[in-house]
């Protein structure tokens, strides 16, 4: 019986009507999965967001009785440095698509900087903030929240810094290839307006 | 069809010599980026973990063969059925469900030389062995006994350094199950042979790409929530922990947010392999075909607003509770659709019944039978009754063992020739279904029971008047345990001794089954063409096709 449905042979066609026989040069789909990739790193965020927005909900008082006031100045200027470095990263890619490689070192540089500023802002206020981690539920909210936005933070200005490295490559980055300069660039927005969220629900709306 | 297929010739087998091929078995525990290596190196892996599981579990029903709590201690009672579930979930249904079969047979489904991302591929499968050891080792720490639910604050204080472990492997396992899941949906949307839109995909793509979107969307929200519970144990904050002014019922909403889906992320693709098997074996065309494709994504959009049900006793408000109960009745609807036109698939069909269809219509008997005791958990009042009963255990278990289970097996026997290039010997694969299906109804019917009349699930002891059913299931799960000797045994014994395996025993028409058993490295010789629509068994053009053999061809073979 298996015989007859059996199709002893295989495909194999002569190589010259076989196009693309032998080593297959893949497409690239990476965008495409970074963006995937971001869909999920948004709902782990969206998870806490609406974990805090539970938590400020159930409780009586919001923030509780006793929290120390939040100080906006600093995290204020941190965030225009956070949004406008979006807006700076964009020129890099603007110049890589003209092959001007050198537009693309500074712009990255710049955003680099940026990044970095806003991450020793950060320290500066936690190790300047009157609560602790374990001092009430809105306190560890607000560490793990940033704290964890933070390192998100850090692992875009890995990225960043990485494309700055290999960029020193001659040809490496082009008007045709330059996943690594979108994909940090992708990211980097990503990392931005997640931080918009965060700013609103816990400095604005507290 | 009047296409001329040029002349066939044997393609010699990638791994030919026989040095080659004593070196061949290396490749399995290599960092390999060919999705084949990897679908195989996620079999093996998880099915050990499926043994290791099962041993759990026939503890855990040799414990209760008795009433008095008296093989082991109540605490590492409390750890067994928490790791058995634990390793049943993670390391075992969603790794071979989407791990094994979704990385082995979407490029071949779909025609591609591999996945988007092979070396992510391979990163994701290589963090299942680390996630996994890392998970038993915590036996020796005083394994974690909350449950795989791991409620808070019940969690916070029982055995904290298996409880860290285990929050520690979920996230493992979960990041691992994520990562796959970005790259099934990117091979799936971009990868696909010309010719073959998405309404011509095989109905397992559809199946991946619709749990590929719940793992996408779910998996994150419990990996917020172990993040919170992780600091809760280790730092002591109290997210979760009502005595520093936390909400423990915050955890379980993140919980079943995620755990809800995960039922479709297990499930999803083993409908997928069921839409395939079915057809094959009963030379049918498939009934129903986007009726099936698209009710994989209304249940993917449903199971993603039902999770309170799970928490009916969780103090949720009535309202809420009906929302939820009638979003979780509505999802028997597009569940419905499925099985109705699985039936009709093999009405009238000229039917084969080998193991592969056995366990495949074996499927669609208990996983209707975990459906409809889904349908009376979805009820409120009914819930309330058998809430942490032994009746919610023998759902999960028609649904998860009966369903999955028994659909992973269906599509091994099904797939064993062309992942080994073997036959795989069918009488031993009888004896396996037959054992398979007697042990599991002997020792989880009873336990619809045992639930209606109380007896409570993870508690080492109980009533004596439970006792009768107790042994029942008991037995019933030793005669489980032992029917997967004859499956060991059968792919060990056919992996060396089998038949040699054409390229096409089962006569489809899906891709895979078009180029050798198993396929050379990156699968075709030509990059494939879809010419006929996946399930057109029965009629004259397929036949012709399969007469023919393959029926993949170039535009310029045509001319
Ligand atoms: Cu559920």
């Amino acid at each position: 019986m298996q015989s007859s449905i059996d199709s002893t042979s295989v495909v194999n066609y002569p190589a010259e009507v076989a196009h693309g026989s032998g080593h297959h040069a893949h497409p690239d789909h990476r965008i495409l999965g970074v963006i995937v990739f971001l869909i999920a790193e948004a709902m782990i965020f969206l998870g806490l967001f609406t974990a805090y927005l539970t938590f400020r909900a159930v409780s009586p008082v919001w923030p509780p009785a006793g929290t120390p006031e939040l100080e906006l100045l600093l995290p204020g200027v941190n965030t225009i440095i956070l949004i406008s470095s979006s807006f700076v990263i964009h020129n890099a890619d603007v110049a890589v698509k003209k092959n001007d490689v050198k537009g693309l070192q500074l712009w990255f540089a710049i955003t680099a900087a940026m990044g970095a500023i806003f991450l020793v802002g950060q320290l500066y206020e936690y190790f300047h903030l009157e609560f602790g981690l374990k001092t009430n539920l809105f306190a560890s909210t607000f560490y793990v929240l940033t704290g964890f936005h933070g390192l998100h933070v850090l692992f875009g200005l890995v990225l960043i810094l990485g494309v700055l490295w290999r960029s020193r490559q001659p040809n490496h980055y082009s008007e045709t290839s330059h996943f690594g300069v979108e994909a940090a660039e992708i990211y980097w927005h990503f990392v931005d307006v997640v931080w918009i969220v965060l700013f609103i629900l816990l400095y604005l709306l507290k | 069809m009047t296409q001329t297929v040029p002349e066939q010739a044997i393609v010699t087998p990638a791994h030919g010599g026989s040095t080659e091929s004593k070196r061949e078995w290396r490749k399995y525990i290599s960092f390999s980026t060919d999705h084949k290596v990897i679908g195989i190196q996620y079999l093996v892996t998880s099915f050990i973990f499926y043994l290791i599981g099962g041993f759990l579990a026939t503890l855990v029903r040799t414990e209760l063969a008795t009433p008095a709590s008296d093989l082991v201690s109540p605490d590492l009672y409390n750890g067994l059925f928490t790791v058995h579930a634990t390793v049943m979930i993670f390391l075992w249904i969603v790794p071979a469900a989407t791990g094994a079969f979704g990385n082995y047979l979407i490029p071949l489904l779909i025609g591609a030389r591999d996945m988007a991302f092979p070396k992510l591929n391979a990163v994701a499968f290589w963090m299942i062995p680390p996630g996994g050891i890392l998970l038993m080792s915590s036996f020796f720490f005083g394994a974690p006994g909350s449950g795989w639910t791991s409620y808070p604050p019940l969690s916070l204080v029982d055995n904290q350094v298996g409880e860290a472990i285990w929050i520690l492997s979920v996230l493992i396992l979960g990041t691992s199950s994520i990562l796959g899941g970005v790259n099934f949906i990117v091979t799936i949307l971009k990868m696909r042979a010309p010719g073959m839109g998405l309404n011509q995909m095989p109905l397992f793509c559809w199946a991946m790409l619709a749990a590929s979107c719940l793992i996408l969307v779910s998996t994150p929200v419990l990996a917020g929530a172990l993040i919170l519970l992780s600091f809760d144990l280790i730092v002591g904050t109290s997210f979760f922990n009502p005595t520093g002014g936390g909400d423990p019922i915050v955890y379980q909403h993140m919980f079943w947010f995620y755990s809800h889906p995960a039922v479709y992320i297990m499930i999803l693709p083993v409908f997928g392999l069921i839409s395939e098997i079915l057809p094959v074996h009963s030379r049918k065309p498939i009934f129903g075909y986007k009726a099936i494709a698209y009710s994989s994504f209304a249940i993917s959009f449903l199971g993603l607003i039902v999770w309170a049900h799970h928490m009916f006793t969780s103090g949720t408000p009535p309202w809420l509770r009906m929302f939820f109960m009638i979003n979780t009745m509505i999802i028997a609807v597009p569940t419905g659709i499925k099985v109705f036109s699985w039936l009709a698939t093999i009405w009238g069909g000229k039917l084969r019944l080998n193991s592969a269809m056995l366990f495949a219509m074996g499927f669609i008997s208990m996983f209707v039978i975990g459906g409809i005791s889904g349908v009376m958990v979805a009820s409120v009042p009914f819930d309330i009754h058998v809430h942490d009963t032994y009746f919610i255990v023998a759902h999960l278990h028609y649904v998860l063992f009966g369903g999955s289970v028994f659909g992973l097996y269906a599509g091994i026997y099904h797939w064993f020739p062309k992942m080994s290039g073997r036959m795989i010997n069918e009488k031993l694969g009888k004896a396996h279904f037959i054992l398979t299906l007697i042990g599991f109804n002997i020792c989880f019917l009873p336990m619809h029971k045992l639930g209606l009349e109380g007896m409570n699930r993870r508690i080492a002891d109980y009533d004596p008047k439970f006792a009768v059913l107790n042994v029942v299931s008991t037995i019933g799960a030793y005669i489980l345990a032992v029917s997967t000797f004859p499956f060991i045994f059968n792919v060990l014994y056919s992996i060396f001794k089998g038949e040699k395996a054409p390229s096409n025993p089962w006569g489809g028409l899906t891709f895979e089954w078009q180029t050798t058993s198993p396929p050379p490295h990156e699968n075709f010789a030509v990059d494939p063409v879809l010419l006929i629509a996946p399930y057109e068994y029965g009629t004259e053009e397929a036949k012709e096709i399969i007469k023919a053999g393959p029926f993949l061809a170039t535009a310029a073979a045509e001319g």
